[in-house]
């Protein structure tokens, strides 16, 4: 398998009377956008409107984050959710319009939505301060009920992603990256003497707000199963907005994951990048033991030396977190976590909910319960006043001067469980 | 020029031995005693003055001996507090931390003292103050002196502070949230690598030991039980009046149920952020089940029901804060004289 991207560095976004790329400005016509977001019945009004790094933008709330991508030959991005037929994700060439992305907003579904600034201190916290967003600002016809809510406006996120995509197929001015990835008898042959590394992806399976989707098919219906680093960049994994904003794996971080970067960058060096299990975190304690048995198995199966497990929430799944750290130590495979925690305003309290005294190589992405004082901006793309009602906000997070005290988990990929972010914390 | 108050006891003061441990507190403009050899290495700070206090009389008079700090930060209005060194000394290590506890506390001064690992008034109070790592005795007070000296130095001119590792002070065990140079992904591959092939590598998170929760012994007659229904599933009145958070909840509500068999869609809903509330806002009952614990009541399975929901948000919340919870929620039902609780989450 064979995955060509061909990423496209945009630099700046604009309106215009058509969509094209000129010098790395992305030129969006708002119009050709509408009419595709309507085609959905459901959407009562959709409209556009545009955020750069370093503008005095605050967008809120925000539910998902896409990066533009699309398939020249070789099938289709984001496979499994608009049409009957689908073909294998990762493989053929795809173009990626990095540094932008498709950010979408509107009325709240759940409490889940998050907070993006452009600049101040705010955009410290998070790499989607680092990109230019085309923001879709969309509502729902009054009888659609909140799961449809949720629907709508994910699909809506994808469909306008993947044809902004299609605008880089005229675009010259592009930089390859080839991706290989081989059977598991090839690997092995191909570097006997380095560890083997599986890679355990958690991602959320809980219902509204809460869901991944796997080529469409959501995660709660799925068991533990090996997938490829290819098809995720493909766009094989989407989003259901789920968990709070700060932990939230949006469509973008699936796309760019970090982990999956970082293992590439050392594969065939120090290690061999074997595979990647993906592992739905259930509600109940009997689906986490049963994905636990079956995620540790299959990474026995790819004959793993060490392991990397991402996290996705934080609460119930630190308990899968922990029981498969556990298993995968106790068969000798040496394991590597990701998570945040939630150490209290003061930072005074146990971080985690749960643990077991074999996670004794943690990775913090901070403590989502400290607070930050945002200023006000100039400019709001959505609504403040749904601060209020989301993770990390509270009745008292607007100040009377426009200023926002907010929990870290408040602020979209703040404390990314796939270490897409520079946060951490210390003790002291 | 920063301000230092510096506090001593009557040996280290200079006054005597023991015979002179009830000597009561007083003030002295500058350094005195042993504040001296620290004074010479302090670079933009000056002690100001010298508290005496003798260690007898501080450990049985201790709300008297704060009283007259309270006065003299007041008079001196120091920008740091440096106590001690007490090394290995029971008495006079529980004045030093209790001294620089109420400064630090109640004036936000940084206060600096020094203790030996096993002083016990480390691990009393290295949450309150910088208590740096120190020797057994006076006899390291060479060592002591650059040490403390070097950290009071940081303090005095807004050096950024290293871990407390790098500055030799006991944790206090607060978690900081600082941006690293790499991200999460980068540090988890390089430690991952660094595991594998043996090497030594530090985890950012040390895991803790968590107090195993024994459940409590059955109740003998259900039917004579009083039992009271909580949730952390964020089921609160419809509207949400007391603005519960839908994470990290800082309190826990009380809503009377008297008269009611149930809780009922469009009076009660979920704030919870953590699961998907459509469910439990068509029936809250479904989180918290007002409705069944009222049909066992009448059918005489239960002796009463507790015609209370004690509510909170479980959701990013602290360990701290739900212990916190939980004792305020059973202080209130054992006034109640309640025998049991249905507690449910999400």
């Amino acid at each position: 398998m064979k995955l060509e991207l061909r990423k496209i560095a945009i630099k700046d976004v604009c309106f215009d009377k058509e969509c094209k790329i000129v010098d790395g400005c992305l030129h969006v016509d708002p119009a050709k956008l509408e009419d595709l977001v309507l085609e959905d019945s459901r959407v009562k009004s959709v409209s556009f409107d545009l955020a750069r790094p370093g503008e005095s933008v605050r967008i809120v709330p925000v539910k998902d984050v896409i990066e533009p991508r699309a398939k020249l030959e070789g099938g289709e991005t984001f496979p499994g959710l608009f049409r009957e037929d689908m073909q294998e994700a990762g493989e053929g060439i795809t173009y990626a319009l990095s540094g932008c992305a498709v950010t979408t907003t509107g009325p709240i579904v759940g409490f889940q939505e998050g907070v993006i600034d452009m600049s101040g201190p705010g955009a410290e916290y998070t790499v989607y301060s680092q990109i230019n967003h085309v923001v879709m600002i969309i509502e729902k016809q009054d009888y659609v009920d909140q799961h449809d809510h949720e629907a709508v406006v994910r699909l809506a996120g994808i469909k306008v992603a993947r044809f902004l995509g299609t605008v880089g197929f005229d675009c010259e001015d592009y930089e390859s990256e080839v991706y290989e990835w081989k059977s598991i008898g090839e690997k092995y042959a191909e570097y006997p003497g380095l560890p083997k590394v599986v890679y355990v992806y958690n991602c959320m399976a809980q219902g509204l707000l809460h869901d991944t989707y796997f080529y469409g098919r959501d995660a709660k219906v799925m068991v533990p199963t090996m997938i490829t680093p290819l098809e995720v960049m493909d766009g094989a994994l989407v989003s259901g907005n789920c968990v709070s904003p700060g932990s939230k794996t949006t469509t973008y971080m699936h796309q760019n994951n970090a982990v999956i970067k970082e293992l590439f960058k050392i594969h065939g060096k120090e290690i061999n990048f074997v595979g990647i299990v993906l592992n739905p975190l259930m509600t109940t304690l009997k689906e986490k033991f049963r994905d636990r048995m079956l995620t540790v198995r299959q990474v026995k199966m790819l004959g793993a030396d060490g392991a990397i497990i991402s996290q996705e929430g934080f609460g119930n799944p630190t308990t899968d977190l922990m029981i498969v750290c556990q298993e995968l130590e106790q068969n000798g495979i040496k394991t590597v976590l990701i998570s945040n925690e939630d150490a209290g305003v003061d930072g005074m309290s146990e971080p985690l909910p749960d643990s077991v005294q074999e996670a004794n190589a943690i990775v913090s992405t901070g403590n989502s319960n400290a607070t930050v004082m945002l200023p006000a901006m100039e400019k709001t793309i959505g609504n403040i006043k749904e601060v209020e009602r989301v993770c990390g906000g509270n009745v008292n997070s607007i100040q009377e001067d426009g200023r926002l005290l907010l929990e870290i988990h408040g602020i979209m990929g703040s404390h990314n469980l796939q270490g897409n972010t520079k946060l951490g914390a210390v003790t002291i | 020029m920063k301000k230092i108050l510096f506090y001593t006891n009557q040996f280290f003061g200079q006054i005597g031995g023991e015979e002179k441990a009830y000597t009561e507190p007083f003030v002295e403009e500058g350094p005195r005693g042993n504040a001296n050899a620290f004074a010479p290495k302090l670079e933009g700070g000056e002690i100001v003055a010298t508290i005496v206090c003798g260690d007898n009389y501080f450990v049985e008079n201790v709300d008297k001996c704060l009283e007259f700090v309270k006065k003299q930060v007041e008079e001196y209005k120091p920008d740091i507090l440096m106590a001690g060194p007490a090394f290995n000394a029971g008495r006079f290590g529980i004045a030093c931390c209790e001294v620089c506890k109420y400064v630090q506390t109640n004036y936000k001064i940084p206060c600096v003292t020094g203790l030996y690992w096993e002083n016990p008034g480390v691990e009393m109070y290295k949450a309150d103050c910088y208590i740096m790592e120190v020797g057994k005795s006076a006899a390291t007070i060479r060592k002591a002196i650059p040490l403390i000296t070097g950290f009071v130095n940081k303090l005095i001119s807004g050096e950024k502070l290293g871990t407390p590792k790098q500055e030799h002070y006991y944790p206090k065990g607060q978690r900081v949230n600082v941006f690293h140079e790499k991200n999460g992904a980068e540090r988890a591959v390089e430690m991952l690598v660094k595991k594998l092939k043996g090497e030594e590598y530090e985890t950012e998170l040390e895991i803790s030991v968590y107090e195993k929760v024994n459940p409590a012994p059955p109740l003998k007659d259900l039917s004579k039980a009083k039992i009271a229904l909580c949730t952390s599933g964020g089921i609160v009145p419809f509207g949400n009046p007391d603005h519960m958070f839908a994470a990290t909840a800082k309190f826990w509500k009380k809503y009377s149920l008297e008269g009611k068999d149930s809780l009922n869609e469009g009076e009660f809903e979920s704030v919870h952020a953590g699961y998907d509330p459509v469910y439990a806002n068509e029936d809250p009952n479904r989180v918290a089940p007002y409705n069944t614990l009222k049909e066992l009541e009448k059918e005489g399975v239960i002796g009463s029901v507790y015609p209370y929901l004690l509510t909170t948000t479980g959701n990013s919340t602290s360990v701290a804060d739900a212990t916190r919870f939980g004792q305020e929620m059973a202080q209130d039902l054992l006034a109640a004289g309640v025998d049991g609780v249905i507690l449910t989450s999400t």
